[in-house]
């Protein structure tokens, strides 16, 4: 469990455009050092434009490294060679889901990898069985995805990754889109995946969700300025606000009730530890 | 008097397919002049299809929608009119820029109603203030703004005709925070200036109970109910059973009472949470001592 499965070294990356002359460059990672463990849950904070995409972009080789350099399972994304293999080790799920499914029947969305990797019919046939009911959207193999609700869409596009067997999932807000049921839906997917010891990487701008991971990393101007788990990240919370990201609202509620002089930690993250807390305030 | 106003308002998709379905199913509703209303509902609750009426965009199935008192779709002329009364921002209206420059994009709208360049002038110039886009931002080229900007033009392009109504669909989803803080502050400026009715469509209930006086509640295409934002969260438990998700701070206060400790109002900011803690508290320190 403790070997790094992702590891990343003095990364820098920018984009380049040409269309202008002479070219305009934009730097947009500057130096990120990150190691991810095999079995993690990592949720990866910054405001828009931070460089969070852009990074999750570098660790499946959809962007190469200008210097430094990104490992997965040891293998350079550099190196043509390792293209397909990191691919298949690491699936990405994006933020709209209409533009992730590409066939008309739900099962058949989620053979298509499997298709392309040359998967014999048999097994592609148990795996989309196997990834459809691990998102709960078995009984709608046969639907078409259009007529399916966003969260729906979302999970079919995640058992898409799951057919493939990948060890780690990257997820760049993929609920951004999502109405609030739909969030829940397909953060229950995710957990339930990390649990099963899939590595995640969860990109997100909602806090609450970010709170459920193990570790959040939060990147701002192209570096990471924060590491830690979840309860010592929030608690900074003028920190963080300063980064133009938020806190759980459980957690700013103590950090008001904190600086009006009472007694309660700002390590307070989620629901259950704010009713006991504060339920132990007001009954003293 | 009422500025929207419909009855028995219904809309039904795909009449006489397999796929009929009651989008919207007998609303009588009116809302007033100046509200500043939030609408709320599950996905597939008819909060689209709903507004999509509101500019007769969609002409109803049956029933009938009043707007400043004139009935829509009796007289097919008068529905270019109501357009410019009731302006509709879309999701994501970024991907509907498409001028050379933020200039002539924002004046899109007030060009097609006819204005005199300078009135047109007039309001690009105060809308790019209220939204806050920057004098020498005008020149450039839409394409070339961030995300957060280009949503920002977008929406004073339907400002700038200074619609009576003006609607927004998820005007700030795919934001970050900082992002979404500023799109809901500069509509909240909006509409303290202009004292236009402002209607605002969100699945975030954060965002919805900081900022709107009131709320409209869609479930199953039928009306829930419309009234005050703290009516509203008081049948916080009638709203978690739709599938609708209440602050977190609400679900905090309702289990504190849930656990018998007394607690007269129904929480829905952290601010407002806080107000009443450190009241509760310091009381029960004076008793205390």
């Amino acid at each position: 469990m403790s070997e790094n499965f992702i590891e990343i070294k003095d990364l820098r990356f920018s984009y380049i455009n040409d269309l202008e002359d002479p070219p305009v460059k934009t730097e947009v990672l500057k130096g990120v050092t990150l190691n991810i463990k095999k079995g993690e849950f990592v949720a990866v904070l910054g405001h828009n434009g931070s460089g969070k995409s852009t990074l999750a972009k570098c660790i499946n080789a959809i962007n190469l490294p200008e210097s430094g350099g990104v490992y997965v399972a040891g293998m350079d994304t550099i190196d043509e060679m390792n293209l397909l293999p990191i691919r298949q080790r690491v699936g990405m799920v994006f933020q709209n889901p209409d533009n992730q499914i590409v066939a008309t029947i739900v099962e058949e969305d989620v053979a298509f990898a499997l298709e392309n990797m040359g998967v014999a019919p048999d097994e592609i046939r148990r795996r989309v069985d196997e990834a459809l009911k691990a998102v709960g959207m078995y009984e709608y193999r046969m639907h078409a995805p259009h007529k399916l609700s966003g969260g729906q869409k979302q999970r079919v596009a995640i058992a898409g990754i799951i057919a493939m067997r990948p060890d780690c999932i990257l997820l760049d807000e993929p609920t951004a889109m999502l109405d609030p049921k739909g969030r829940q839906e397909v953060m229950k997917t995710i957990k339930m995946l990390n649990e099963q010891g899939v590595t995640i990487v969860l990109i997100t701008h909602y806090m609450e969700e970010a709170a459920q991971a193990e570790r959040v990393v939060v990147i701002d101007g192209g570096e990471v300025v924060m590491d830690d788990v979840p309860r010592k990240i929030f608690s900074q919370v003028e920190k963080m606000k300063s980064l133009g990201l938020d806190v759980p609202q459980v957690t700013e509620l103590a950090w008001e009730l904190q600086k009006a002089g009472y007694d309660i930690s700002t390590e307070i993250i989620d629901e259950d530890e704010c009713v006991a807390k504060l339920a132990e305030l007001l009954q003293k | 008097m009422a500025i929207i106003k419909t009855e028995g308002l219904t809309y039904v998709y795909g009449e006489g397919t397999p796929f009929r379905k009651v989008a919207v199913d007998h609303v009588d509703l009116e809302i007033e002049k100046g509200d500043f209303a939030g609408i709320i509902g599950h996905t597939g609750s008819g909060k689209s299809t709903l507004i999509q009426h509101f500019n007769g965009l969609l002409k109803p199935t049956s029933g009938s929608v009043y707007i400043d008192g004139e009935k829509l779709w009796d007289d097919k002329a008068k529905l270019r009119p109501v357009r410019f009364k009731v302006g509709l921002v879309f999701q994501y209206p970024e991907y509907q820029l498409f001028e050379e420059t933020v200039y002539k994009d924002i004046a899109f709208g007030p060009k097609n109603m006819g204005l005199d360049e300078k009135e047109i002038d007039r309001r690009i110039k105060e809308t790019a203030r209220l939204v806050g886009i920057p004098h020498d931002i005008l020149k450039k080229s839409p394409f070339e703004l961030s995300g957060g900007q280009k949503r920002r033009v977008a929406i004073a392009g339907v400002m700038a005709m200074e619609p009576e109504v003006l609607i927004l669909d998820e005007p700030a989803s795919g934001l970050d925070p900082k992002g979404r803080e500023h799109i809901l502050g500069m509509i909240k400026e909006y509409h303290k200036e202009k004292g236009n009715t402002v209607l605002l469509v969100s699945h975030s209930m954060e965002d919805i109970a900081r900022n709107v006086n009131k709320i409209l509640v869609m479930n199953d295409s039928k009306l829930f109910c419309y009234e005050e934002t703290a009516k509203v969260f008081h049948r916080s438990k009638e709203l978690a059973d739709m599938g609708l998700a209440v602050p977190q701070v609400t679900r905090v206060f309702d289990r504190l009472k849930a656990m018998g400790i007394e607690l007269d109002e129904d929480v829905y900011t952290v601010k407002f949470g806080r107000d009443l803690l450190l009241d509760k508290l310091s009381k029960r320190k004076a008793e205390q001592n």
